[in-house]
Order: structure tokens, then sequence, then C-alpha cells
């Protein structure tokens, strides 16, 4: 067993399949927004503001907004212990590394904040 | 036919370089690259590299042969020659020991990790441990492998993190015992493959299976071995 502190959940299996949910989710919701794109042309900000005061399409694109964070967070980490390690950078990697997780994570956090801003019109 | 093959002497060279040799080939024979580096050797002995059986069955002499993982003593030259050159370098990924001679102790460790052995608590039989044909059967695609590291050493993965993740050799050996009928300690060997990077580093895109001189295929293996973690955990 590898130990580690900073993937999501500790557990290979879990962020292995919360990063597919995930991925189903934002593909669902990637589908969704092109085709009620296609479906109307001529998309007046009305009616875009009308889609968007539904509850449902609210819970939906904030369902989208936490699964990104969460989907970025797994590859993202993914990506910096595989090219930011002790093998790329030497033994003080983690002084690379650690930072570059730490912008990640907020500008991730910082979506789901903004989407939440945006979504209820604060 | 001109021969460029990767030289190191750590005791006398500061860095590695490529060094060209001329051999003649014998009109009509296919001659494998371990034959070609046999006779290179003839003309410089200080050439250094791994084999033995000289037939595919003990895996010493994995190298990249024009920059593809393989066995020499079974890769034939039709294969391996591109535009009329022949290029050796050792398996990419292990520290080089001298010329194409890697050190494999970090692979070994990973073999180490999985327990490649049979774990049984119950009272051994008077004979032996039987085994249905049917279970048997299940074996076959992973007792091949003779841990040549022609696959972990094809592996991005592996090369990233070769001292976390186990490759796709230890984990087509971990799905194996995994499998056997006759060993008892399946959610031990679950529990201690459950962490992100043992089995989850690797991203599918299946290098082991195209290089795989026994042709066997480790992708497979692994995704076996995530379904059983999702299904003991789910």
């Amino acid at each position: 067993m590898v130990t580690n502190i900073t993937n999501l959940s500790r557990s290979g299996l879990y962020d292995w399949m919360l990063q597919r949910l995930t991925a189903v989710v934002l593909g669902a919701y990637s589908v969704f927004l092109l085709g009620y794109l296609v479906i109307n042309p001529g998309l007046q900000f009305g009616q875009w503001a009308e889609l968007f005061d539904e509850t449902w399409m609210r819970i939906f694109t904030l369902l989208a907004l936490i699964s990104i964070l969460a989907h970025a967070w797994i590859g993202m980490w993914t990506i910096t212990t595989d090219y930011f390690n002790d093998r790329a950078f030497g033994r003080k990697s983690v002084l690379i590394r650690f930072p570059l997780q730490i912008v990640c994570f907020i500008a991730l956090f910082s979506y789901v904040i903004w989407g939440v801003q945006i979504l209820w019109g604060l | 036919m001109k021969v460029s093959i990767y030289r190191y002497n750590p005791e006398t060279d500061k860095k590695p370089y490529m060094m060209d040799f001329d051999v003649a080939i014998p009109e009509g024979r296919d001659l494998m690259v371990l034959d070609v580096l046999n006779l290179i050797k003839e003309q410089d002995p200080t050439l250094v590299y791994r084999r033995s059986c000289r037939e595919g069955v003990c895996g010493s002499d994995g190298l990249s042969i024009g920059g593809t993982n393989g066995l020499a003593c079974i890769t034939p030259l039709s294969e391996a020659v591109r535009g009329n050159k022949l290029v050796i370098r050792p398996l990419p990924g292990l520290p080089v020991i001298r010329d194409l001679v890697v050190d494999m102790s970090l692979f070994y460790k990973q073999y180490e990790k999985i327990k490649p052995y049979l774990i049984n608590d119950t009272p051994a039989p008077a004979i032996e441990r039987l085994q249905s044909p049917e279970d048997r059967e299940k074996l076959d695609g992973l007792y091949e492998c003779i841990l040549c590291a022609c696959c972990s050493t094809a592996c991005p993965s592996f090369w990233w993190n070769p001292d976390k993740f186990v490759g796709p050799s230890g984990l087509l050996q971990a799905y194996r015992f995994l499998a056997d009928s006759r060993d008892t300690a399946t959610e031990e060997r679950l529990a201690e493959l459950d962490d992100p990077f043992s089995v989850f580093r690797c991203r599918g895109i299946m290098n082991c299976v195209n290089v795989c001189p026994k042709g066997l295929n480790p992708t497979r293996a692994i995704g076996h071995i995530r379904q059983m973690l999702f299904k003991s955990a789910t």
C-alpha cells in the first residue's frame, strides 16, 4: 500500500470511480447545453435567463460544477504527481508540487463559489 | 548492415553515446537481433549485454530494438531493421549499469511487493492442493510471464513512478494469484492494491500489450483487478 495525503479520497478505487461518475455528469451536461443551443437558434437573453431560473437547471448546473471540482482535482493531482515528482525535480520536488496543487484547488474551488453566485444572482 | 548501439561504461565514459558497427549479414538468412549482437561481440569484446537461453524463455535479453522493447533472441532482423539500420538501446526507464545492461532492482521490488507466491492458511493436504481444469484455465495468459521487463519499461506510468506504481508485469502476476483458486489471501492482496498508485496509475494506453514478447495482456489483467476491487468495495 502506497500512502499519500493530497489526493481526493486516499483510495485509488474511490478516486477512479468518482472520476468516471463525474465524467458521465459532465458529458450529460455538455450534451444538454449543446442540444439546447442547437434546438433554439437565435436564443435571446430572456429565454436563457428563464432556463437558469428553473430549480432543476440550477441543481444540474451545480452538480456539473461540483463534478468539475472532483474530476479536475483527481486529474490535476495525478498530473502533478506524475510530472513534478522526485524523479523529475529531485528530492525537493514537493516544494514545486504542493504549491501547484494548492493553486489548482483554489482555482477549482473558486469556480464552484463563482458558479453559485451566478446561478442564484447573489 | 549498419548497427548503432548504446554504449556506456561508467568507469571510463562521462556520458553515454551511440557507437556504429558494420556487420556482414549472411545472405538469405533472417538472423535474430541476438545473433547480430554476438557477431558484434566478436568485433568488440568490450560490448556488454545479458543473454542466456537464446530462445525467448529466460527473459534476459529484453532490449529497446529500433525503438520498441522486445527480446533480442526472438526478434528477427526483418522486423527490427528500419531504413537499413538497426538501433539497439537498453530498456528505457531503468538505470544503466553498463552498455545494454540495466539495473532491474526497482522492477523486482515491485514484483516482490505483490507477494508472488500462493498463500493458503488451510491445513496442507496429504499430497497436493487440487484444482479443477476450469480453475486451472483461469491462469492461462497469466502464468507465462517470464519477467523480462519489456512491458513495465515501455509504460510511462512506470517511468514516472517506478517506486509506487507496480507496473504491468507485477500487476499481471498480482492477478495470477488473485485468480488462483488455491490462494486464500484475496482480500489481503486487494487491500494492498487499493491506493491511488499501485494499480490506478494505469491509464490503459496498452504499451505493455503492444510489446509483450509472450503475447500476454497485462491491461486486461489490470481491468480484472479493478473489477475485483470494485466488487469487494460496493
